[in-house]
Order: C-alpha cells, then sequence, then structure tokens
C-alpha cells in the first residue's frame, strides 16, 4: 500500500515481488501438505500388519476394474466405521490392512447404496447375478441402474500380464510366475479347474463359474468374483482391536 | 490499489496491448460448458429418482455422475477461473498477457481438448475413480502442460506489470493456480498399462492413496473453487458496487492464513476410517480454524458495500455478487460444523454432504461466475447488457432452486443418517437399508427440481449473452458502414452496471 512506512519490511515488499509472493505463498501452502502426509509413509503404526491379507487375483483385480469404470464408487463406500450401528449392519469395522493393495483405494464418500467393504460372502453368487442384471427383481425400492451387459460381455483379459506387471511396479508383491501364468490363474478361477498355482499363489480365492455358465467367462464373472473377496481376507476371530464405540 | 478500483473504465479500455479475444472465448465456454455440466447433475439427480432413466450402458449413473462433476468444476468452474483471471491480471497490472496471442490460444485449446478427452471417457467408462480426478493418465499429462502454460502467462503478466502493487485479487489467483499444479501432479502419480491404453493403477494404495486424494479434493475446493473465486470477489464486487475493498487489512489477513489452514483440511473426509487418528483430529482442528478466515473474507466482500447498500435493490448483478458471498458465508460455516467429529458421524456419507457441497457450489461458485460474466459480457463486447430484466428473472429462479435443493438435501441427509442409527425397543437395528432408499425418493423429486429450475436459469444467462454479442455484432457492423470500412474505429462504449 502507497502509506504503507517505506523504511522497513512490510506487507508491501511482498506485494511489489511477483517473486516474493510465488514463493511465501508455495511455502505456506506446502507446510500442511508435507506435515500430513509424509508421516503416514513413515510411521510403522499407519498399516498395522494382520495375517490373511494378499494381492488380489487376476480375475478380481479386472472386476475390480470394472467396478471402477462403472463408477460402482460414486455410490457404495467401502470403509465401515466403528460405530455399533455399523458392525452390526456390515461387520467388523474396516482397518488399514484390507486395503494395502489397493491401487487406487475405493472408500468411497456416499451411501446411495450400503457399505460393500464386507459383501464378500454375504450373498449367492445367484442373487449377485440376478441383482446386476436387474436390481429391482430382488430389491424392489432399489435405485441402482441394470447392468445387464455385463452377463452379455465375455471378460477381455489378453493383456493380463501388462495389469500385474503396473500393479507390480507400484509395489503389489506379484510373483514374475505369478504374472506370466496370469491368463491361466483367470481360467482356473473362473472354471475351478487346475487351481494349484491359483491357490498356492493366492490362498482362500473362491472358485468356479461366479455368473452360473461353465463355458464363459464374462464381466459378471470377474465382478463377482471381486464382490465375494471382499472383507473376507482377515479372519477377524484372532485379530486383537480396540472396541467399536458406541 | 484503491485507484484502479474506483477508475473510469473509458480509461481502461483504451489501454493498448490487452488481449481481451482470449477473455471473450474463455467467458463463451464458460456458458457452454454451464450448460453442459448443469444439464448433466439434472440428469444424474433424476436417475436417482427414476432408475428407468438409466438407459444405455453409456448412460448410467456411474458414469455420468462424473461428467457432471468435471462439467461443472473443470469445465464451467474451469473456464471462469480462466477467463476472470486473465482480465483482471491485464487491468490490474495495465499491461497485456505474457507470452502473446499465441501461448493464450494455445492455454485455450489445450484447455478445452483436455476437458473434450476427460468428459468423453467417462461415459465409455474411463476414469481413475479419484474424485474431482477422474481424468485417466493421458489428459492429467496435458493437463499438466496446459496448467503450466497458465502458471507461466500469470506470473510473467505479473512480472511485468506497470502498477508498483500487486492487487489482492491477483494474490489470491497465484496462490491458486501454484496450489492446483502441485495438488495435480502429486495425486495423479501413476503407472499405465500399457501406453496405448488409458487405464493406469494409482502409485499410492489403501490408506496413504485415500489421505492424498482428499489432500487433493479438499484443496480442489479450497483453491480451485475458493481461493480462484475469492480473487474474482476482490475485483468484481468493488467494480460493481464501485467502492474500494473494506479493509485493506483484513485482506492481507484473509489471504494468508485461508491459504495456510486450508491445506490441512483434507482428513475430515475420512473421519472414523482407517487413517491414523492423529491425522482426523489435525484434519478436524484445522477445518474449525478455518472458519475465521473464511469470514474474515466474506465480511471483506460484503462491507464493501458500505455506504452502497441501496444498490443491492436495484442491481441484479451485484446481487449475484453478494448472495455469492452470503452463501460463501454460510457454506464456510456449514463446512467446519460438519468436520466435528461427532457431526460427521451423523452426516457422513449422507445427501447432506451432497447438499454442503451444492449450497456452495450453486450459491457461492457459480453465482459468483454469474455475476462475473454479466459484469464482463457487456465491457468485452462492447455492448450493453440485451436484458436486464432477465438478469433478475434469473437471479430469483436460481435462488429458489438453490434454496430447493439445498433444504432438500439437509432433511434428506440428517433423517437418512438418523434411520441408519435407529435401534428399535429390542435392540436391534429398525431400519434396513432398503428403506432408507424409499424413504428418500421425494426429497430427490424436490431435489431434481430445484436443478432443473437452476438449469433454467442457466438457460436465459445464456440466451442473454448471446443476445448482447449479436445486438454488438450489428451495431458494429453498422458502424462499419457509415464509416470507412475494414477499420475498427468504433468508439468503446462504457456500459452501464
Amino acid at each position: 500500500m502507497a502509506n504503507a512506512p517505506e523504511t522497513k519490511v512490510t506487507h508491501g515488499t511482498i506485494e511489489r515481488s511477483t517473486t516474493l509472493l510465488f514463493v511465501l505463498s508455495f511455502l505456506v501452502v506446502a507446510i500442511g501438505g508435507l506435515v500430513e502426509v509424509v508421516p503416514l509413509f513413515r510411521l510403522d503404526e499407519t498399516i498395522k500388519p494382520v495375517t490373511g491379507v494378499r494381492p488380489y487375483t487376476p480375475l478380481e483385480q479386472l472386476g475390480r476394474n470394472i467396478y471402477t469404470r462403472e463408477g460402482c464408487y460414486t455410490c457404495h463406500s467401502q470403509q465401515v466405521r466403528p460405530f455399533r450401528d455399523e458392525v452390526e449392519r456390515y461387520g467388523h469395522y474396516s482397518i488399514a490392512a484390507e486395503s494395502m493393495y489397493d491401487h487406487p483405494f475405493l472408500w468411497g464418500s456416499k451411501r446411495t447404496g450400503p457399505d460393500l467393504a464386507r459383501v464378500g460372502g454375504k450373498y449367492s453368487n445367484a442373487w449377485h447375478v440376478a441383482h446386476i442384471i436387474n436390481p429391482r427383481d430382488v430389491v424392489p425400492v432399489s435405485v441402482m441402474p441394470a447392468y445387464p451387459f455385463l452377463w452379455d460381455r465375455d471378460l477381455k483379459y489378453d493383456d493380463i500380464s501388462d495389469h500385474l506387471r503396473a500393479l507390480r511396479k507400484v509395489d503389489v508383491p506379484y510373483s514374475s510366475e505369478g504374472i506370466i501364468d496370469a491368463a491361466d490363474d483367470i481360467r482356473a478361477q473362473a472354471t475351478g479347474e487346475g487351481t494349484e498355482g491359483l491357490l498356492a499363489r493366492y490362498p482362500g480365492a473362491k472358485l468356479g463359474d461366479f455368473d452360473g455358465r461353465p463355458d464363459r467367462t464374462t464381466e459378471m464373472d470377474a465382478l463377482i468374483a471381486y464382490l465375494q473377496v471382499l472383507g473376507t481376507m482377515v479372519d477377524f476371530s484372532d485379530v486383537r482391536l480396540d472396541k467399536p464405540k458406541e | 490499489m484503491h485507484g484502479i478500483i474506483t477508475q473510469d473504465e473509458r480509461q481502461a479500455v483504451v489501454i493498448p496491448g490487452y488481449d481481451e479475444q482470449i477473455v471473450r472465448w474463455f467467458t463463451l465456454a464458460t456458458v457452454i460448458w454451464a450448460l453442459v455440466g448443469l444439464s448433466a447433475g439434472l440428469l444424474v439427480a433424476l436417475q436417482l429418482t427414476f432408475p428407468s432413466l438409466n438407459f444405455s450402458e453409456y448412460a448410467t449413473f456411474g458414469r455420468l455422475r462424473p461428467v457432471h462433476v468435471s462439467g461443472v468444476v473443470l469445465a464451467f468452474a474451469g473456464n471462469a477461473l480462466l477467463a476472470t483471471s486473465l482480465y483482471v491480471v491485464q487491468r490490474t497490472c495495465q499491461v497485456g498477457l505474457w507470452g502473446g496471442r499465441q501461448l493464450s490460444m494455445l492455454l485455450f485449446f489445450g484447455y478445452q481438448l483436455v476437458l473434450v478427452l476427460a468428459l468423453t471417457g467417462y461415459p465409455l467408462g474411463i476414469t481413475q475413480s479419484k474424485e474431482y480426478a477422474e481424468p485417466e493418465w493421458y489428459a492429467d499429462l496435458l493437463l499438466l502442460a496446459v496448467w503450466l502454460t497458465y502458471l507461466a502467462i500469470f506470473t510473467g503478466t505479473l512480472a511485468r506489470r506497470r502498477e508498483p502493487h500487486i492487487y489482492v485479487a491477483n494474490w489470491f489467483y497465484l496462490a491458486f493456480i501454484i496450489t492446483v499444479a502441485v495438488l495435480h501432479i502429486v495425486n495423479n502419480l501413476a503407472i499405465p498399462v500399457s501406453f496405448v491404453g488409458t487405464k493406469s493403477y494409482s502409485q499410492f494404495a489403501g490408506v496413504q492413496d485415500a489421505l492424498i486424494q482428499w489432500w487433493y479434493g479438499h484443496n480442489m475446493i479450497g483453491f480451485f473453487l475458493t481461493a480462484g473465486f475469492i480473487g474474482m470477489m476482490y475485483y468484481f464486487v468493488p467494480k460493481q458496487a464501485e467502492r474500494p475493498i473494506y479493509s485493506y487489512r483484513l485482506s492481507i489477513v484473509h489471504f494468508w492464513a485461508l491459504i495456510f489452514l486450508y491445506i490441512w483440511a483434507g482428513p475430515h473426509h475420512l473421519h472414523y476410517s482407517a487413517l491414523p487418528d492423529w491425522a482426523q483430529t489435525l484434519g478436524m482442528a484445522f477445518s474449525i480454524m478455518l472458519w475465521i478466515p473464511s469470514w474474515g473474507g466474506m465480511i471483506n466482500g460484503i462491507m464493501t458495500l458500505s455506504g452502497a447498500w441501496g444498490k443491492l435493490r436495484s442491481d441484479p448483478i451485484l446481487r449475484f455478487l453478494v448472495v455469492a458471498v452470503a452463501f460463501y458465508g454460510m457454506a464456510t460455516f456449514e463446512g467446519p460444523l460438519m468436520s466435528i467429529k461427532a457431526v460427521n458421524a451423523l452426516s457422513h456419507y449422507t445427501d447432506w454432504t451432497v447438499g454442503h457441497v451444492h449450497s456452495g457450489a450453486l450459491g457461492w461458485v457459480a453465482f459468483m461466475v454469474f455475476g462475473s460474466i454479466y459484469y464482463l459480457v457487456p465491457r468485452l463486447w462492447r455492448s450493453p447488457l440485451w436484458s436486464h430484466r432477465l438478469v433478475e428473472w434469473h437471479f430469483w429462479i436460481a435462488t429458489i432452486g438453490i434454496v430447493l435443493y439445498i433444504t432438500a438435501m439437509w432433511v434428506a441427509g440428517i433423517a437418512q443418517g438418523l434411520m441408519w442409527r435407529a435401534y428399535d425397543q429390542f435392540g436391534f437395528l429398525q431400519y434396513s437399508f432398503a428403506d432408507s432408499v424409499a424413504m428418500l425418493h421425494p426429497y430427490y423429486l424436490v431435489r431434481a427440481l430445484g436443478g432443473l429450475l437452476y438449469l433454467l436459469g442457466a438457460l436465459l444467462m445464456a440466451f442473454n449473452v448471446f443476445m448482447t454479442i449479436a445486438a454488438s455484432r450489428s451495431r458494429r457492423a453498422n458502424l462499419r458502414q457509415s464509416e470507412r470500412p475494414g477499420i475498427d474505429s468504433m468508439r468503446p462504449s462504457v456500459s452501464e452496471g
């Protein structure tokens, strides 16, 4: 300002210098981000290790990509909060280790539909098929879009090894063998045949024909394989955590 | 600085070397994208009311919601920020844009290309899934190049200004451009599956990815939709009111406090999640502190009218700008409230959040844009606004639209949150999730009606802008006929309002 004293350093000094304004703004903005974000990568207790969490099988990962493609996260959260009602409705509250291989995270921010963090194993494959083809056939008041095309479309997985390779670059521990045999793993999981390699790499993977048509591997197969694994990797009977809040 | 605000418009118009063509283009783009983004919003609102409107694989709610969000945030608000910042920086620095016509053209077409790439990708299912950062890696790289061009043009223009001081609006614009660049780079770090494909995987996973996304997401609100728009406020409110900014001191405190505090607030989107408690608490504390500079800014904007309150009655353009600031005050009171963990436990995941976002987006952001467009168009096309009455209609239709929208979402959100946690007398959960979905139907209908009104208002604006430009063209053509052909010697006319 013109009426500010010129002899000492005032805010006018900053206002008269593009460089000062640029650098100071940048620094002021950088502080908060650094203090908040950096420790999250450095502190060990950010993700308390639990047994059971494994990378997704190739079929589950492709199902996850379909979940992302269709924007399911815009209406379904995947993060159960530690409240009595949520734990009763959805199951054990979510812990950090459960999404340690989620690139990107899909916690969501809105529940137009229910939380799906622990939907795995709650409904049969047949229920999911019916629900995804037309949600109102099984839940009359549902406002979810119908996805009949997932049932019609064969899953494209000729580039699955490239997907796993990209995921390995962001630190998901896929083995070289797992990357080479990824297409075989998809066929094995979707048919339930020749599953030794698959189960050795991905213990506890759910097997077999998710869409009810053994002769085809469709996008429906992949999506249901993903839904059925959600929240099932950790066995909470041997994990000790804080009690949920009232 | 105060001198510029009260300076005769005529004098500014004739300063040679201003690049107004680019501002005109960005202004037109703002109007067109407003219609795209708002129409998409109306459609997705109706889809939640009538699910049969999900008529195609390419037009489901899940795929169209980012069309709406990017359409209004990146496209509508983004073009408005570009238009106004490039106008304001030239006027307040008394100098043309750095880099010349070619570079500013590159900025314009580059930005529109990013938008077209992003918005055509979503119906095809191409998305990163990160809110406000849905565009995939190839659009992100292009956006980065475009944004750095923007930063260069803006900073370059500041550096060669003819005024000794950098005007306060430009502080906010500069902080917004710098911060968005940083946010964009960090949150979009990803490994593409193949360089000929569209899919990529985020560099970060799980809890770290969540924090980085909401550090990004909240600061897109804090800098893209707030700091940049505060820049608009500090120029267009005093201009339209023909009064200097209320307090220079307050604007200094407002600026530094706002940009320092905002950046911390992101974790309030992750309350009670697997994010460590210390980060949640930090986010909450800073969100509450943020209330202070936000209201400081609001007071500075509204009190600029002191001594000129009567103008609100007669000038619908000023009313747009001032009501925008009032909505800013309301949304920035509601925001800190919702960031308190106990409140957030109820509001999170519900439509209350959607209502909150829209009281900011419809009331603050879009009203600020509407006021600025009505200010800019007559000056850019040298022709008085075609109809002030239509502005009046736009104002009231849009205001009623907002009121319907946000009250419906408040009631819906709070009811939803209460139903999820309700227990019956036997200690069982009282409602199934589906019960809460059924309850929402009438509120979603009212919300869609509010959205429809809001879109109608924007259509009136588009029509008004179109007619103003048409009138300007025919006037110019007449002048050309009466004077020597080929020379645009028209005297700039000072438009009213």
